[in-house]
Parts: structure tokens; C-alpha cells; sequence
């Protein structure tokens, strides 16, 4: 049978960001994957490099709409590494809570989509009314539905009144029951089963392999979670559950997702309950000469940040990787061998942020590209020649 | 008398129903979603508006195949609603016409799959080979399904059928039950919605079929679907409810089961998510077949 070439994007209705998947098809079937990316290059690396430290914050804010606070939070956390500083305890509730109110309308967003992409409508609109509450309990926190700016390097921006709290929670709870029905209608729905079940399959070992992060590796029972490996902020604080499955099919990851939103509910409402008093800022001055790694479980997984300081008031480099850096390549063990039909889901399994990820691609005019890697590994050892030569040849 | 049965009753009424009919899915859609619906005269806004757009014709695909399929499919459901409602209200049927009923019904399937292949477009052509895949999965339980009146009746006329259930309808009888499962979920997958909406499924292969098609050419095509959507559940109305009947109570009756087949189909199509194809195939060669054949035995045993 012939092969043919079916393409997804770099529009498509299966996508909210500009990608170029090629998936080589023989029938129904997909025998192989390449993609394309440096549609959404920002250079937001760059960007921060020229930046005081507590404006990288907006920058980085700005990776992504839908994780906007991990990167701010892994951001501060490498910053508050570079030297010996303790935040409050206040200031990490009040983090905990902006982080944790994130996984759940993330989640919920992704198990609308998830529906969507599935022709299921109805579980798109229902998760997005649900995801619509907490947004308004996050407007209520942080003045904002998305992109908060709570963060700084040292504390938080801007406290939580004491009677906005009792609001929250009174918001928080009437999403419960919807959720828990939500809940069954997903995970009992006989068609869902057949539909999602075995599908899509990320083995234990291919986990490891490809070094999956966050859900889509607890749904392959990888147990890795920053907030149990390396806990930080208020994580510590509460009894929580991480939600790990054996499967690793394209419903377990499902599954994690929406006891994931379950546990994070139960998380904000402790937190919101048991808000220890005290600042909130511990207004720092300057950063000293030095280097902090910053590294939080955002809802698609750990995001990585790096931050150098030469004592300047600017960071001299800001690295920044985010989650599905590291789960994208995961589609070379998941799709190949399946349908198209199933390809276009397990595409959104991992729920993929692009933007997040975005690399740069140097293309000629006619759009082909013209560096590989070995040719980036190429000029990075001559640009490292000259910059030796110039120091005098050390 | 012919031209008149064809343009008022087998388009015009059909058309304005239809339209009317995605209307109710729309609405009833959207209130299951939380969603506020469109209003009434949206579907007729959205036509008239598709029927002033440019043409697009690709340069890969075959321009006259490309452009006559939208009619072609037109035709099928045209000369459809003209024999049904013929049947109807005049009682002219001829010998035979259920058969060319259910011959008539696959052409627009068949136009979407003329149409996915003359456009030249890899996602068309991948639509297209689902349809064909789907149109072979559900003819056989569906025509067996159709056949419990036709049994039942004792007669393969339209007439026949409708004349034989003036003293019960054959929705009351065992076989009619399980036949009118069948049917239902065949009109599901002829009507290309969720879960049988594989040669459609927008966020796979972006409308299959269609992606190429703009302006007038799709509207025909929309317009098809909404005809289809009315002419469907009329058939069944016919075949097991004893057709339209618009005197007194037995009005609000016809209204109320026309509307209950059209709710069905909605809610069907908003509890479930889209299967794969090969899954559509196993469901109707599988408990489906096996469903219309046991309808069909005990109609022949006269229950």
C-alpha cells in the first residue's frame, strides 16, 4: 500500500497554536511522525536577559496563557536560589493557592478539549462552565482571570483579604458536585472506554526512556511529582494523594487529570482555610553574583528555569525549559501504529503547550529549513573558537 | 402536476422544514451545553449568506465532478421527500417505491464521496473512504430494519404501509421496537452525526469530504444534510407511526413524535464522542444486523 503524507497544521482545527505535524499514513495507518516548530518564536529568553530581575517575571508570565503562574513560580524559586533567602509561610500559601487554582482550570481545559477532539461537545462546554467558576475565584485572589502578576522574586505582589476568603470557598464547593458528575459521565461512559482504552499506549519504560514529566508520566505509574520529590512552597503542609495509574493509555491520562483537579480543589480549599498570618514580601534588594536553578510541577509537568546573576540588576542568562519540551518526543512511541482517528487524540494527550516550548528555526527563503542540530552544534564550537580567540587564545 | 409535487412539496416545504429541524438540534444542543442557541432564523441567514460566497475550485481536483456532486446529492433528497410526501397527502404511490426509496437515500452519501475524491485534497479523499466504509457498515441493518413494515404491511408500497396501519401503528408492535432502534442509530450515521460524524470529524480531518468546498457548492450541501435531517425521521414517522396525520389531537400526536425522533437524535449525538471507524463497522455488521434480523423474524411470526 502507498504512503501518503497527511498533514496537521500548521492550521488546524485540532490546534489553538500554530504547528506542522506530518504524520505518514498506509491506509488508516500511521507508520511514522515528524514535526515542525519556530511558528511562535518570541525570544522570551532573550527578552528577560535585558530585563531587572522582577520585570522578567510579566516576561516569563507571558510563555503561556494557560500555565502563566508555573512560570513565574519556577522563575522566583531560581532567583530565591541564587542566594540563602526564606520566603514566608504566608506568601507560600498564598503561592500554593495561585499555583494549585491553575492545575485545576488547566486541567479542566484540557478535559474540554480532550471532549472536543473526541466529537464530544457537551463535555467541552461543561468543563469549560466549570473552569469559568475558578477563573472567577482567581479574578476575586489576583484581580485577573489569567496572568495574575502575584509573583516577585522574594514573596507574593499582593495579599488575600480576609473577606474574600469565605466568597472563594463558597465557589470553590458548588464546582464539586458538577465535577464528581462529570467525573463518572467520563470515566464510566462504555464509549469513552472503547474509545480511549489502550490507545495510544506510553509504556513504563518508554516513560523513562523519554524522560515523560507530569501526567503523562503518573498515567505510565512513573511516581514523580515535584511537589512530593521536592516539595516547596506549602505542599508539605497538607495530606494529598499523587494520582499515579499503570496503564498509560490515553484514558489513564484522563483519569490522572481529573483526580488531579479533585486533589488540587481539596488542596486550595486547605490552604485557603488555614492561611497562616505574617508579610507576604521579603523585599529583596539585590541579587548577589551567582546561579539558581528554580523547578515546580506546573499542570503538564516540572518546569525548569535557570537563572545566572553577575550582580547586576539584569539576569545574564535566564534559561527556561518547560514541560512539554521533554513530552513531545513521546509521540514517536505512542502514534506510531495507530489510526489517524486515534493520532489526532493522543496528539492531545499530553496536552501540549507550544508556546511553552518554542524553539528558534532558521529557514531561507523558500521555507526549508537551514540548520539541523549538528549544524547548531557546529556553530555553537565556532562561536566558542572566536570568543576564545578574542580572550587571548586560553 | 409533477413540477408542482417537485418544487413545492419535494423542495421548498422539504427545505423549509429541514432548516426548521437544524434549528430544534441546534437550539436543543445548545441547551445541553449551557449555551444560549441561535436564533430561529439563523440556519436561512447562514445559507443565504453561503450561497453569496465565492467559489473556490482547487487546482488538483476535477472541476466539473466538483461542482455537479453538491447537486447530484440534491437531487437524491429532492426526488426522496417528492415520493414521501406524494404518498402522504395524494396516495399516488406506484409499485416498488420503498425499494426506490432506499435506493434514492444512498445518493447523497454517495455525492459526498464523488465529492471527497474529485476535490483532490488528501483529507477529502480520507473522508471519503470513511464514508464508503460507513455507507457499507449501515445499509444492511438499516434496510433490514425498514423491512419490518414492509412485512408486517404485507405490501411494498408506500400506500400499502401507511394504508395498514390505520388500525395500529406498527411503533406498537415488538418487532416495530426493535426495528425502530436500528433505524434511529442508521439515521444517525446517514445523517454523518456524533458518534457516526468519522467521514466529518472536524478536528481530524476538518470536515472530510467538504474542506474544499465554499460558497454555493457547500451551501448545497448544508442544505442536504438539514433536507436529510427532516426527510429521515419523516420516513420513519411513515413506515412506523402511520405517516403525518393533521387532523385534530392526531396533529399534536405527529408533531409530538416527529419532534421525539429529532430529540433523540440530538441527544444521542450530544452523550456520546465520535467512534473509529473500524468500531462503527463491528457495531452495525455485529449486535445491529443481529438486532434487525430478530425484528425481522418475529414480524414474519406476525408479533
Amino acid at each position: 500500500m502507498g504512503k501518503t503524507i497527511i498533514p496537521i497544521g500548521p492550521y488546524h482545527p485540532l490546534q489553538e497554536e500554530p504547528e506542522f505535524f506530518t504524520l505518514t499514513v498506509e491506509g488508516e495507518t500511521v507508520v511514522d511522525i515528524d514535526m515542525r516548530m519556530g511558528y511562535n518564536h518570541r525570544g522570551i529568553e532573550k527578552l528577560s536577559e535585558g530585563m531587572v530581575f522582577e520585570n522578567s517575571t510579566f516576561v516569563v508570565e507571558r510563555i503561556c496563557g494557560i500555565c502563566s503562574t508555573s512560570h513565574p513560580y519556577a522563575y522566583t524559586r531560581a532567583v530565591e536560589d541564587v542566594f540563602p533567602m526564606e520566603v514566608s509561610m504566608r506568601a507560600k500559601y498564598i503561592r500554593t493557592i495561585i499555583a494549585e487554582g491553575e492545575r485545576i482550570h488547566s486541567h479542566l481545559l484540557w478535559l474540554g478539549l480532550a471532549g472536543h477532539f473526541l466529537g464530544y461537545n457537551t463535555v467541552y462546554m461543561w468543563a469549560w462552565k466549570l473552569r469559568e467558576e475558578i477563573l472567577d475565584v482567581m479574578e476575586i485572589l489576583s484581580g485577573n482571570r489569567n496572568n495574575y502578576a502575584m509573583f516577585k522574586p522574594g514573596g507574593v505582589r499582593r495579599d488575600i483579604r480576609a473577606e474574600d476568603i469565605p466568597i472563594c470557598l463558597k465557589k470553590i464547593d458548588s464546582i464539586v458536585p458538577t465535577l464528581i458528575m462529570l467525573k463518572k459521565a467520563v470515566l464510566d461512559d462504555p464509549v469513552l472506554h472503547a474509545r480511549l482504552k489502550g490507545v495510544g499506549v506510553l509504556s513504563y519504560q518508554d516513560a523513562i526512556d523519554f524522560s515523560a514529566l507530569g501526567p503523562t508520566s503518573r498515567a505510565s505509574g512513573v511516581a514523580r511529582d515535584v511537589r512530593k520529590d521536592s516539595p516547596y512552597g506549602a505542599y508539605q503542609e497538607m495530606d494529598w494523594n499523587m494520582i499515579v495509574t499503570q496503564n498509560g493509555d490515553v484514558f489513564d491520562k484522563a483519569v490522572v487529570r481529573i483526580l488531579e483537579t479533585v486533589e488540587s480543589i481539596n488542596i486550595t480549599k486547605y490552604c485557603l482555610e488555614n492561611l497562616p498570618d505574617g508579610e507576604i514580601d521579603a523585599n529583596i534588594k539585590d541579587v548577589p553574583v551567582g546561579e539558581g536553578i528554580g523547578h515546580i510541577e506546573a499542570p503538564r509537568g516540572e518546569t525548569f528555569h535557570y537563572v545566572k546573576s553577575d550582580g547586576t540588576n539584569r539576569p545574564v542568562r535566564h534559561k527556561v525549559r518547560a514541560p512539554t519540551f521533554m513530552n513531545l518526543p513521546t509521540y514517536k512511541a505512542t502514534i506510531v501504529g495507530q489510526t489517524i482517528s486515534d493520532a489526532t487524540i493522543i496528539l492531545a494527550a499530553i496536552d501540549p503547550c507550544y508556546c511553552c516550548t518554542e524553539r528558534v528555526a532558521v529557514k531561507d527563503d523558500r521555507g526549508r529549513m537551514l540548520y539541523n542540530g549538528q549544524d547548531l552544534v557546529r556553530l555553537s564550537r565556532e562561536k566558542t573558537e572566536k570568543m576564545r580567540q578574542r580572550m587571548g587564545g586560553k | 402536476m409533477t413540477f408542482i409535487y417537485l418544487v413545492v412539496f419535494g423542495f421548498a416545504a422539504t427545505a423549509v422544514l429541514g432548516l426548521i429541524t437544524s434549528w430544534i438540534d441546534r437550539k436543543v444542543t445548545a441547551r445541553v451545553q449551557y449555551r444560549v442557541g441561535p436564533p430561529f432564523l439563523q440556519p436561512f441567514i447562514d445559507l443565504v449568506k453561503l450561497l453569496g460566497k465565492e467559489t473556490v475550485i482547487p487546482s488538483g481536483a476535477s472541476r466539473g465532478v466538483f461542482l455537479s456532486a453538491p447537486l447530484l446529492g440534491l437531487t437524491g433528497v429532492i426526488v426522496v421527500s417528492t415520493i414521501l410526501w406524494v404518498n402522504q397527502f395524494f396516495a399516488e404511490g406506484f409499485a416498488g417505491d420503498w425499494i426506490v426509496i432506499i435506493y434514492l437515500l444512498a445518493i447523497p452519501s454517495l455525492s459526498l464521496i464523488i465529492a471527497g475524491f474529485a476535490s483532490g485534497n488528501p483529507l477529502a479523499s480520507l473522508g471519503a473512504s470513511r464514508e464508503m466504509k460507513l455507507v457499507i457498515a449501515y445499509e444492511l441493518p438499516f434496510i433490514l430494519a425498514l423491512l419490518v413494515p414492509v412485512i408486517s404491511a404485507n405490501s411494498i408500497r408506500i400506500s400499502g404501509i401507511l394504508e395498514a396501519q390505520t388500525t395500529g401503528i406498527f411503533a406498537g408492535s415488538i418487532s416495530g421496537i426493535l426495528a425502530i432502534i436500528v433505524a434511529i442509530l442508521c439515521v444517525q450515521a446517514k445523517l454523518a452525526f456524533v458518534p457516526f460524524d468519522i467521514p466529518e470529524a472536524e478536528t481530524e480531518i476538518v470536515e472530510g469530504p467538504l474542506v474544499e468546498y465554499s460558497g454555493p457548492g457547500l451551501a448545497i450541501f448544508k442544505l442536504m444534510k438539514n433536507m436529510l435531517f427532516f426527510v429521515l425521521p419523516f420516513f420513519l414517522i411513515i413506515l412506523f407511526f402511520g405517516g403525518l396525520r393533521l387532523d385534530g389531537i392526531n396533529l399534536l400526536w405527529t408533531i409530538l413524535e416527529y419532534v421525539g425522533i429529532v430529540a433523540i437524535i440530538t441527544v444521542i449525538r450530544n452523550t456520546n464522542p465520535r467512534v473509529r471507524i473500524d468500531q462503527a463497522v463491528r457495531f452495525f455488521w455485529g449486535p445491529m444486523t443481529l438486532i434487525a434480523a430478530v425484528a425481522v423474524i418475529l414480524a414474519l411470526n406476525g408479533l
